[in-house]
């Protein structure tokens, strides 16, 4: 990728958005079928599934894949922090 | 715009991207909120999640992500000279953003009609972890839902814009920041699907 492509956006052709789309639904689906059929596996996929969805989001529709590394940074650094508080809440809860 | 004129692309996702950890903050924040009164009401959540209407939650997933979708093939569409397909994809994300509203709409008009409403007499009458369930639903969801609105008064403005001709190709930022911002209330309802409608 040129820093041109970064400078003015990366263009991404509709057929790699339609499989995208496409996987979303069927991830969809999985999460569905998956927490109909027992407690554990609907647990198993929310904590796989749901993120693996945001995951396709935020790669292809919200263009990150074709982002510099300062962007891509930030987000990481976002999303870390997020899920600081999150561990923190849970060390909270289990230790109390 | 700069000094000498020139739109600072980059300068401006970037200004996008920092508000939408603001958003990303925000309901972070209820999510752990969730997560923690879960903890202490596992029972009454899973029961409270069983009244829910699945079938309308799903549905109103799979009108995001092809919202999702449109959105992304309008900043495509623009990017690539094709102007009036982009408006009119544009349009076709704004008018799913108003499907979904009218769905949770009925969702909440049902859920209304059983007395289950903030303050409702219902809703007092259930155990607090249900009270608490059902708080955490109306603020959450009420809250996307307010997010679905903006995006969706913003992206019918994205395509009148487009169809005037006021971002185009060599200017289409504003686009593709709308399109961030649609496509981050999308990954919102993501996570707001299992914790909600499947958590039973």
């Amino acid at each position: 990728m040129t820093s041109m492509d970064q400078e003015k956006g990366h263009i991404v052709e509709p057929a790699v958005l339609a499989r995208v789309w496409g996987a979303l639904v069927c991830l969809t689906i999985g999460l569905v079928s998956a927490s109909l059929a027992s407690p554990k596996l609907a647990v198993l996929a929310m904590l796989v599934i749901t993120p693996a969805k945001a995951w396709l989001v935020f790669h292809y529709f919200m263009h990150l894949k074709y982002e510099g590394p300062l962007l891509k940074g930030m987000v990481l650094v976002a999303l870390l922090t997020l899920v600081i508080f999150i561990s923190m809440m849970f060390l909270d809860l289990g230790f109390r | 715009m700069s000094e000498n004129g020139r739109r600072d692309y980059q300068g401006s996702k970037i200004g996008m991207w920092l508000f939408l950890f603001t958003e990303l903050m925000l309901f972070g924040g209820l999510f752990i909120l969730y997560s923690g009164y879960r903890s202490l009401h596992p029972e009454s959540f899973h029961h409270a999640s069983r009244e829910l209407n699945v079938v309308l939650g799903v549905a109103n997933t799979l009108v995001l992500l092809t919202s999702s979708l449109f959105a992304a093939l309008a900043l495509t569409s623009v990017q690539q000279g094709r102007h009036s397909d982009g408006a009119k994809w544009a349009w076709l994300t704004a008018g799913l953003g108003g499907v979904f509203l009218v769905v949770k709409a009925f969702e909440w008009g049902a859920k209304f009609s059983h007395g289950i409403y903030p303050g409702g007499k219902a809703l007092l009458a259930l155990p607090p972890g249900e009270g608490l369930f059902y708080g955490l639903y109306f603020t959450m969801t009420g809250l996307h839902g307010l997010h679905v609105l903006a995006g969706v008064v913003l992206l019918s403005v994205m395509a009148l814009l487009v169809g005037k001709g006021r971002v185009h190709q060599g200017d289409c930022v504003v686009l593709e920041n709308s399109g961030l911002y649609w496509h981050l209330v999308d990954v919102i309802w993501i996570f707001l699907l299992p914790l909600f409608y499947l958590a039973a």
